[in-house]
């Protein structure tokens, strides 16, 4: 037991600041100082500055070009990307269609999809959900039927993020209907430029079009890009929900939160003081930090494990629960220390308000979505209900 | 960075777990609320023999030279059965400041025998209308031809009712400092009074007890060594909260199980089972921060040890507290009778929450520290 820092991890943290400092193009740099959205583009160009350092993917082991850091050093880049604001990379590729395919995939498939992944050549995003198939998602309906050398899917995905620009999808569809629900599902590989698919943005709560609907007919599905077995796709599913939660439970949204919260308080005036010198505010932002570093211990305790070769467990699911609550708290009193100021919206051009209180309003009302993705918080403690304390259905 | 505990630590932790389960299980906790005394000094000797009074103290004195981990790893299994035996206030307080302030002398006559399972020790430092603060007291010692005079008052004194030694605090040149006096000393009023968990503690009365200049620990400066004592305090509490909500949950869950309503297993429901979930969550958090309080205890910078220790103490009281009230609800009519044990737990908790310093105190620190601007 241990949790200080060797003298060798406090000399990569430095390294991180440097390359942190030095390599990242100063219109992000800007923006992640503020705190401000990120659009895709911008994401995607930080990606590939990661890639060519070769931290894009810490937890990828080197076999497949990953840098395989220890827990510590995981847990330090993205404390330390947390704190300078960097762009929040898109978790569809890396996080989890990425590690599915190592652990399931065919060699033929890890070479053809690995790569693109790592370079931020090829973007990602998911098709889980269908509009009839949300928290109850083995009810999906989009099918594959075989035919010769590759499926025919028909049906619609609904809230892919960032659907329309993504090269590929990785999706969950019906390959068998005479079975049980979850016994005839399969996990496939499409890409997004088949003749028959169409991914049409729509607006989230924030004003953002960060949701697609994806629509799929008579597309056209080489049988090459079947990802694990036939039929077998619920077994990957429930695996890539424990890569999911861990990703959403990650606390590095809930420790910028804070960061910029404690901005705004301190550029915001009250009676001639800044707000951040109010005691009352003072105690109720320390609340809020004070459970982000029991939730960050928890969290690292998951890190040290999976850096260990465990893979994510149903422990895994009150990571997310607890830091999807937590931003949303932080999202709350954000707003409310910004006054008058959280009335503006997004649409205003630059310079009305803040630039650093831009955005706030829109992520406020974005990260309503974050207790429901990846599973709703209910179907969280569902799963921890009979995974975990063993409660009788 | 490393989060899997020593092969001596998993024994150590296996070894008090079979202990307590099998020599002091919550049944004799519940018997003892009877005692005079709250606590047996046969059990007392049986833990120094077993080595756990020594774990914190260095090899000169006769200690195991041991961290605060291995300290939070048998508080643990206390706080699941509530064994109630003084192991805070004479290891962790009275024990601690001894052994940061006391001489070589000091040591060998109080804190030797405290090991070794003869006698037990208490730490004085709380005053009426000071709450959590522990500098401003009104308890003087006054130099008197080359000894003390002490007088005043200390209130809620742990084992104060049993100790052969207890440690008091007082204000002397403007200074605080801290005095090892014996229970049968002149001018020394011991008022017995039972605490909200059915354990003993005591106020004291000093008027004007003489000790000589040989019972002031002068190794270090009192307000420094207080201030070790009570964040050591607050993390044994968070560590016994662990092992006490822990074994709540497990109770709770048990009992959802069990339990048949409508006939069918309570258990079934799912607003009852996404309330034990969110017990269990509470725990979790508990757990995943008493990894920090407890390693950064022993921590040289005060700094980084009171964000630690103030960050779980104030987990152990919002999850503590939800984990024992909500572990009442769920089990109903029977929770809310003395007969059940989920009740003893509850009160404990409450407790722990209060001792050292409180959720608000904890907040207060943390917020007015620089960690919170830095």
């Amino acid at each position: 037991m241990d949790l200080s820092f060797s003298a060798e991890e406090e000399a990569f943290r430095d390294e991180v600041r440097s390359f942190l400092d030095e390599a990242m193009p100063p219109e992000i740099a800007l923006k992640a100082e503020r705190g401000e959205y990120f659009h895709h583009d911008e994401v995607m160009a930080w990606h590939k500055i990661l890639f060519a350092k070769g931290w894009v993917a810490p937890h990828w082991p080197k076999s497949f070009g990953g840098a395989e850091l220890d827990a510590a050093r995981r847990f330090i880049l993205a404390e330390e990307q947390a704190l300078k604001g960097s762009p929040l990379l898109s978790p569809f590729g890396l996080a989890m269609v990425g590690p599915l395919i190592m652990r399931f995939g065919t060699p033929e498939q890890q070479q053809r999809h690995l790569p693109g992944i790592l370079s931020g050549e090829v973007a990602w995003c998911q098709g889980y959900s269908e509009p009839n198939a949300g928290s109850d998602l083995a009810s999906l309906r989009t099918t594959a039927i075989a035919d010769g050398d590759h499926f025919v899917v028909n049906g619609q995905k609904t809230w892919t993020t960032y659907g329309q620009y993504a090269d590929w999808i990785f999706c969950l569809v019906r390959t068998d209907q005479s079975t049980k629900k979850q016994a005839g599902i399969s996990f496939l590989l499409i890409d997004m430029k088949s003749e028959g698919v169409e991914a049409k943005p729509m607006l989230t709560l924030g004003g953002t079009p960060a949701f697609c609907e994806t629509f799929f007919d008579n597309v056209k599905v080489p049988k090459e890009n079947l990802l694990g077995p036939l039929n077998g796709g619920w077994t990957l599913a429930k695996a890539l929900l424990g890569h999911e939660r861990t990703l959403i439970g990650s606390v590095a949204p809930v420790l910028r939160g804070i960061k910029r919260l404690k901005t705004i308080a301190r550029e915001t005036v009250r009676d001639s003081l800044p707000l951040l010198d109010d005691p009352v505010l003072r105690t109720k932002i320390a609340r809020l930090e004070l459970r982000a570093q029991a939730h960050q211990m928890a969290n690292f305790r998951a890190v040290a494990d999976q850096a260990a070769g465990k893979h994510p467990g149903p422990e895994t699911s009150i990571l997310k629960v607890v830091a999807t609550t937590l931003l949303q708290e932080v999202d709350e009193l954000t707003m409310e220390v910004m006054g008058y100021n959280s009335l503006n919206w997004q649409s205003n051009p630059e310079g009305v308000v803040s630039p650093l209180e831009a955005w706030v309003g829109s992520g406020f009302c974005y990260d309503r979505a974050v207790t429901i993705y990846g599973g709703s918080n209910e179907i969280q403690r569902n799963i921890i209900a009979k995974a975990i304390l063993g409660l009788p259905s | 960075m490393d989060f899997e505990f020593s092969q001596d630590q998993q024994l150590l932790a296996k070894t008090a777990a079979d202990f307590v389960s099998k020599r002091s299980p919550v049944a004799r906790a519940r018997k003892l609320r009877e005692d005079a005394t709250g606590y047996e000094m046969s059990m007392w000797k049986e833990m120094a023999d077993l080595g756990w009074l020594s774990i914190p103290f260095s090899e000169q004195v006769g200690g195991i030279g041991g961290s605060f981990v291995d300290v939070a790893l048998i508080l643990e299994q206390l706080g699941r059965e509530l064994v109630p035996e003084p192991f805070v206030p004479s290891v962790v307080l009275a024990g601690c400041v001894l052994a940061h302030g006391g001489s070589a002398e000091q040591q060998e006559r109080f804190l030797k025998p405290m090991l070794a399972g003869e006698i037990t020790l208490a730490l004085a430092y709380a005053e009426r209308d000071l709450r959590f603060d522990i500098e401003s007291v009104s308890t003087t010692a006054t130099k008197h031809n080359g000894s003390f005079v002490l007088s005043g008052e200390k209130v809620w004194v742990l084992n104060g009712h049993a100790a052969q030694h207890i440690v008091v605090s007082a204000a002397h040149d403007g200074w605080l400092q801290l005095f090892v006096l014996d229970r049968d000393m002149p001018g020394l009023t011991i008022q017995p009074l039972d605490t909200f968990d059915g354990r003993k503690a005591a106020r004291i009365q000093l008027e004007d007890v003489r000790v000589d200049k040989d019972r002031l620990l002068a190794q270090r400066p009192g307000t420094e060594l207080l201030d070790i004592a009570l964040d050591y305090g607050a993390a044994a509490a968070v560590a016994e909260g662990v092992g006490l909500t822990q074994r709540v949950l497990d109770l709770t869950v048990d009992y959802l199980k069990t339990r048949e309503q409508f006939e069918v297993k309570i258990g079934t429901f799912q607003a009852l089972q996404h309330r034990a979930v969110d017990m269990f969550i509470e725990a979790q958090l508990l757990r995943s921060i008493a990894f920090k309080s407890s390693v950064l205890a022993d921590h040289a910078d005060p700094g980084e040890r009171r964000s630690a220790v103030s960050a779980a103490k104030v987990q152990l009281s919002v999850g503590g507290k939800y984990v024992t009230r909500q572990a009442i609800q769920l089990h109903g009519g029977v929770g809310c009778t003395d007969e059940h044990d989920i009740g003893l737990y509850f009160k404990r908790m409450h407790v722990l929450n209060t001792l050292f310093g409180d959720e608000e105190h904890h907040v207060e620190r943390y917020a007015s520290s620089a960690d919170f601007d830095g």
